[in-house]
């Protein structure tokens, strides 16, 4: 992919006169969300100098007041689309936004909010809320990719402020974030840990999740919980398949894929699979999803 | 190098083996070997033989390792686990380079620290024969890797002889094991019979026989080449996989549009832990990357995989982007491209990939169907057997 980045501009004492004329302008939105995904920005203690040193924060309510109008060089977007007004919002988002980045789980896959979609919504409000009719709120949750075009997609639950520090250097450098799209697994054989399913029996969803997170869970001998989506190409079927052969009930496979990524296109028709096998009996989970060979 | 010197065997007691990873600390090397961590037994640095996994054992099979207690004292009556050598000669991430803004140019600087001297405590012989295989990519090339080089010319090697198998070995197959022939300093074999346990130390350099000065040792029992020939023998005959090579590269190639591929593909979960745990594979990306202020930039190197999708990324897209492709694509080079490519078989059958495996794909099984569905084709003269999971 291309970044068009600040990077891009003449070299040398242009350059350096272009970046001390206008640094570029960083907008950070939210949607539907927790904020823990633009915590992340303001985590970066010990880079936020050197940040504030190469762009102009110019609209983040978290961390100031003080919003600059824009247009923006680059919008950090994060939160899911629940309602009607945000739908229209996050156009004008786009519209005031060179460059777009959606951070986290909610704004990349719709989060756990969209738990809902697969439920009828006005039967949360109704067990939820003391006056419902005060609710003005979407039936489903939707990731902002579903409303506008997005740049870049950030995955993630919360996001790696690393990855976001790598994406923004990527940008300012006018080079493609190195961010990759393979699954957990790789990350844990770099860092040396035993496979928590191979040597335990503890299912994981590792091998069909995106790394990102450092696998931090098998570190400290827990299975992946899936927080950062899909990787690149994820075989659902056969993991569940693994996951029924450990001895993981069929609704509890299908509750493991329904958490903040449970409207992520894999992990959504994988949780769908599984809970039409338990309604039906002796349905298909996919190709080879009933047998992981026995140890 | 070291040197290859007339092999001299010589008796330890198990006492000894720990003056002898003292005698190589005191040179300076950094002791590595086996030692339980998580549930396994990894390669980590052990400072004495207090640290090694006396008396356990591992339970290996498709997908699943268990570690199980032996009832003896044994130092290394186990298989190989999830980590190989490869980790310390052939680090998962390394920089290359750094290099800071110099006005319109950059200036670069050494971005590698001095590389630890090893010593490698109990490198089995299908582990020496990796080394070796890795050996040919990384430095009888045209390219030397000098990271590699510089991990691989100081490394002290002690292997070990098996005397017990592993439930995924498929060594005796690969004709790579269990008796280490060639590529240490020192090798031991663990005599545990009745209620004898010492150690058979064979010297395979110059090197070795100095370390081994500083070690209480004595002439060899009487039996010696024997009891060696009767541990290594009780390993052989405990495989727990056996793979058919004969012909293997053909057969392969005959065999690219078989429809096993899509078979296995349909359990692969391109996680790419097969590449990771393997000894030989050495597939790497290079990475680089400026910080915020641009002034800074590093070229990073790490362990990468034909399972993933940027691995082979060209331009304008990937060129493997089924799973079936990819999980061809390895197992061929492996067993049959390796050979064009470097004169030798790229597996050495020690079963990682198999054990492993999350879902526990087996090489040995992979290949057993291909050659079988060739064999029921010419015996019934019509269509290939139906391809059942076994």
């Amino acid at each position: 992919m291309t970044m068009p980045g600040a990077g891009r501009r003449a070299p040398g004492t242009a350059r350096e006169n272009a970046r001390a004329a206008r640094r570029p302008a960083l907008a950070v939105w939210k949607f539907a969300s927790c904020d823990g995904c633009q915590l992340s920005l303001l985590s970066c203690e010990d880079e936020l100098l050197a940040l504030t040193g190469r762009v102009d924060i110019a609209y983040f309510l978290e961390a100031s007041r003080a919003a600059v109008g824009g247009p923006y060089d680059v919008s950090l977007v994060e939160g899911s689309i629940t309602t009607a007004h945000d739908a229209e919002r996050i156009k004008r988002v786009r519209r005031a936004s060179r460059f777009l980045v959606t951070i986290g789980a909610c704004a990349t896959a719709g989060g756990i909010q969209a738990l809902r979609n697969f439920k009828n919504v006005k039967d949360f409000l109704q067990a939820v809320y003391a006056k419902p009719e005060y609710i003005d709120t979407l039936a489903a949750s939707t990731p902002i990719s579903a409303h506008v075009k997005v740049d870049f997609e950030l995955q993630g639950c919360p996001i790696n402020k690393a990855q976001l520090l790598e994406v923004l250097s990527a940008y300012l450098a006018g080079r493609p974030p190195g961010i990759r799209n393979h699954s957990v697994c790789v990350e844990c054989k770099r860092r040396g840990t035993v496979c928590v399913m191979v040597a335990q029996g503890t299912p994981c969803l590792g091998p069909v999740t995106h790394a990102g997170c450092e696998a931090i869970c098998p570190a400290y001998r827990r299975g992946c919980y899936g927080c950062y989506g899909p990787m690149e190409s994820p075989n659902t079927a056969s993991l569940s398949g693994r996951w029924r052969y450990l001895g993981v009930p069929e609704a509890a496979i299908a509750r493991a894929y329904r958490t903040v990524n449970t409207n992520a296109e894999a992990f959504r028709k994988a949780a769908e699979a599984l809970e039409a096998r338990g309604a039906g009996g002796a349905g298909e989970a996919g190709p080879g999803g009933g047998e992981s060979r026995a140890g | 190098m070291p040197d290859p010197r007339p092999r001299t065997l010589r008796a330890l007691p198990v006492e000894g083996l720990d003056a002898l990873l003292q005698a190589l600390r005191r040179r300076g090397y950094r002791t590595v070997g086996p030692t339980l961590r998580d549930g396994a037994i990894v390669y980590d640095e052990i400072t004495s033989a207090a640290d090694l996994p006396a008396g356990w054992t591992d339970v290996q099979d498709g997908g699943t390792y268990r570690l199980a207690r032996r009832g003896d004292g044994a130092y290394f009556g186990y298989a190989v686990g999830p980590h190989s050598w490869k980790r310390f000669l052939f680090p998962a991430a390394t920089r290359l380079w750094r290099a800071r803004r110099a006005g319109d140019a950059f200036a670069v600087e050494t971005g590698q620290e001095e590389p630890p001297r090893y010593a490698f405590v109990g490198v089995r012989a299908c582990e020496l024969h990796a080394i070796a295989v890795q050996d040919r990519v990384f430095l009888q090339g045209p390219h030397v890797d000098a990271t590699y080089r510089a991990r691989r010319e100081q490394a002290f090697i002690i292997a070990v002889n098996c005397g017990q198998a592993g439930g995924t070995c498929f060594c005796v197959s690969m004709k790579t094991g269990p008796r280490a022939a060639a590529g240490f300093d020192l090798a031991l074999t663990e005599i545990l019979e009745g209620g004898r346990h010492e150690f058979i130390v064979e010297t395979g350099t110059e090197r070795g026989a100095d370390v081994l000065r500083d070690v209480p040792h004595w002439g060899p029992p009487a039996d010696a080449p024997d009891a060696i020939d009767r541990t290594v023998a009780r390993a052989a005959a405990q495989m727990g996989r056996t793979m058919d090579t004969a012909d293997i590269k053909e057969l392969l190639y005959r065999n690219l549009g078989h429809p096993r591929w899509d078979h296995v593909a349909a359990r692969c979960l391109t996680c790419a832990n097969c590449t990771m745990v393997c000894p030989t594979c050495f597939c790497s990306s290079v990475e680089d990357t400026t910080d915020l202020t641009g002034e800074h930039a590093e070229r990073w190197r790490r362990w990468d995989s034909c399972f993933t999708m940027d691995f082979s990324y060209i331009h304008g897209g990937n060129v493997r982007n089924s799973a079936k492709s990819r999980y061809r694509q390895w197992m061929t080079h492996k067993l049959a491209t390796w050979i064009d490519q470097f004169g030798t078989s790229g597996c050495v059958g020690c079963g990682r990939c198999i054990t492993w495996c999350p879902v526990g794909i087996d090489i040995t099984e992979e290949v057993r169907a291909i050659r079988e569905s060739e064999t029921a084709t010419v015996r019934q003269d019509s269509r290939p057997k139906e391809q059942g999971d076994a």
